[in-house]
């Protein structure tokens, strides 16, 4: 009970502190679509390619460049806590009986409602480009869970990152080591068949290719609705194991005062 | 002082009881080593020291931020160890850092901070309303706290402290980086505090801030607390004047000693570089008689200053170090 209530006003501290900076929204709107627009005139003539199986390569590259904004704004956040503990928030917080947990979910449920908003916005823009979604509205909402079981659990990584490191400069780094590769170990502007065969072997550790592929094959209509939800699973697992790290460097933050 | 504590018979209520903490950080530092002290419901207790004697360490411990490797402190009769979450709904805690979440508004912080305590509703709104008021925030309540002044701030940072109204306000040295005409009027606002029946523990390097705002002191040195009681007691303690001389050029320690061990009346001399502190019993008549002996021993005078008592003094017999030393060289 105490939890969720928390939990709300820790989300609403967020949305609040979002909406005053609206510059910030501005740019972290127009940097998915200088992808959407950027790569899709760039490799446009890369649906002829045999193989690739997709009707034009703005269908195909939607939904990579909605996982792949959710997960550069999931990977971003521990910045944000970084914050609060380097201006003593994080400590007025600790020495008040809010719940621990509601520290962090506030955080996590944040971030899947900025997801959530910018998908939508992108996939309108899609069909302002002459995207086509045949999987419909079913298609855009398991979408839109992709992004969001792919954004949590990065969310929750970049926190337990800034917890243990404390530095802004090092969670930069790191999220730069680690986002971008990421996204191109999977098939956000690739056809999977088409990938090298090494690659095609590490992304299936990927959550980044579970979550574009499952938002992929359900926005395209006709779906294995049995592969979804084996890729969704996954996802699934993978945000459970990431709160878990969370959680336990939260607690190693509090060991350490 | 110990005389004192055991002739206490009657039981007390204490507000804060802490018996033997120590605290060692990783690399070896030893911030608190044995720190004992107790303060009584009601009352401003000021915990003096330099930077680094283990003041904001005894806060943390005592606001459950951190966790003492032996000893017990107990908050409001709530242990810190056994019962955080008890300890942290009798308290208000403001941090030497400011914890003000300077992207939100005023209002907006006090009204989070009254959400954490579980008030809500038209309560919740009353008492941020009262508390702006009584803080003299309201014209910018509704401004965020990025914009405002670093006394505003403060006062700001009190005000949360005070939403759920505590037992226990820890204030971390409430007034550093202020400035004289804030810092005076912050004094003002924890004198008042103290009237509704607040305990209130406070830190400060600033002398003149425990002699002003505190009932009781201890002072805090290298973990430990050297002494303890009224600031008046501690100063009439020391009795006599503060003789300050400074010498033209560094004496020998042993011959100004020996220049002024016949003269009666004069004790505790202390001499760091061209600076020699001492206590006269009467400043008037002792100092012609010292500046004789020290210009016949050959140690020249450059200047002499002759005070009553203050806090600085009574750190001085208590350390072997004046405050200023302390603050500058031994971290």
């Amino acid at each position: 009970m105490n939890l969720l209530q928390h939990t709300w006003y820790m989300m609403m501290r967020h949305q609040r502190q979002l909406l005053r900076q609206p510059w910030w929204i501005a740019f972290s709107l127009a940097q998915p679509i200088v992808w959407l627009v950027l790569f899709g005139q760039l490799f446009k003539k890369i649906v002829d390619l045999p193989g690739f199986h997709a009707a034009s390569y703005v269908d195909f590259l939607l939904p990579g460049v909605v996982i792949m904004s959710a997960l550069f704004s999931a990977g971003w956040s521990g910045m944000g806590i970084i914050m609060d503990m380097d201006r003593g928030v994080m400590d007025r917080f600790l020495v008040s009986p809010v719940s621990r947990v509601a520290i962090i979910a506030g955080r996590l449920l944040h971030q899947a409602l900025v997801i959530i908003v910018q998908s939508l916005l992108l996939i309108g823009l899609g069909l302002l480009m002459g995207a086509h979604y045949p999987g419909g509205v079913t298609g855009v909402v398991v979408l839109l869970l992709c992004a969001v079981l792919l954004s949590v659990p990065f969310c929750a990584l970049s926190n337990a990152l800034g917890l243990t490191m404390r530095r802004q400069e090092s969670v930069i780094g790191a999220s730069n080591f680690i986002l971008l590769p990421l996204t191109f170990l999977s098939p956000v502007f690739m056809a999977p068949g088409l990938m090298p065969r090494w690659i095609q072997v590490v992304s299936r550790f990927n959550p980044v290719n579970w979550s574009v592929s499952a938002g992929r094959i359900a926005l395209q209509g006709n779906a294995d609705w049995v592969r979804v939800f084996t890729l969704m699973g996954g996802l699934l697992l993978f945000t459970l194991i990431s709160g878990g790290l969370a959680t336990r460097a939260f607690r190693s933050y509090q060991r350490s005062a | 002082m110990n005389a004192d504590a055991t002739i206490q018979v009657a039981p007390r209520l204490n507000a804060i009881e802490i018996r033997g903490l120590v605290k060692t950080y990783p690399g070896g530092v030893r911030a608190l080593d044995g720190l004992s002290f107790s303060v009584e419901s009601g009352k401003i207790f000021a915990l003096l020291g330099p930077n680094g004697a283990g003041k904001s360490t005894t806060i943390k411990i005592l606001t459950t931020l951190s966790r003492p490797d032996e000893g017990e402190a107990l908050v409001a009769g709530f242990d810190v160890l056994q019962q955080p979450d008890a300890v942290r709904r009798a308290i208000g805690c403001v941090a030497q850092k400011s914890g003000v979440d300077r992207e939100s508004t005023g209002r907006e912080n006090l009204i989070l901070q009254g959400q954490f305590y579980g008030l809500r509703g038209a309560e919740l709104k009353h008492r941020v309303n009262g508390l702006l008021h009584r803080f003299r925030l309201s014209d910018a309540a509704d401004k965020v706290a990025r914009t405002w002044s670093g006394g505003m701030q403060r006062k700001l940072d009190i005000a949360m402290g005070l939403i759920h109204r505590p037992k226990v306000l820890f204030l971390d040295e409430p007034t550093t980086g202020l400035d004289p005409e804030a810092r005076s009027e912050l004094w003002d606002e924890i004198a008042h505090l103290a009237q509704d029946g607040l305990t209130i523990l406070l830190t400060t390097h600033y002398l003149e801030e425990a002699d002003r705002l505190a009932e009781r002191l201890a002072i805090v040195d290298r973990g430990k607390v050297v002494v303890e009681g009224t600031p008046d007691a501690l100063k009439a303690d020391l009795r006599g004047d503060a003789v300050q001389i400074e010498f033209a050029a560094a004496p020998e320690e042993a011959v100004v000693r020996q220049a002024l061990a016949p003269l009666e009346g004069i004790g505790d001399l202390n001499l760091h570089g061209a600076v020699l502190h001492a206590r006269a019993h009467h400043g008037a008549t002792a100092v012609p008689a010292m500046l004789t002996t020290l210009d016949a021993a050959g140690a020249r005078v450059a200047s002499v200053k002759v005070s009553r008592p203050s806090l600085d003094d009574v750190y001085l017999r208590y350390t072997g170090r004046t405050f200023q030393q302390a603050e500058g060289g031994q971290r």
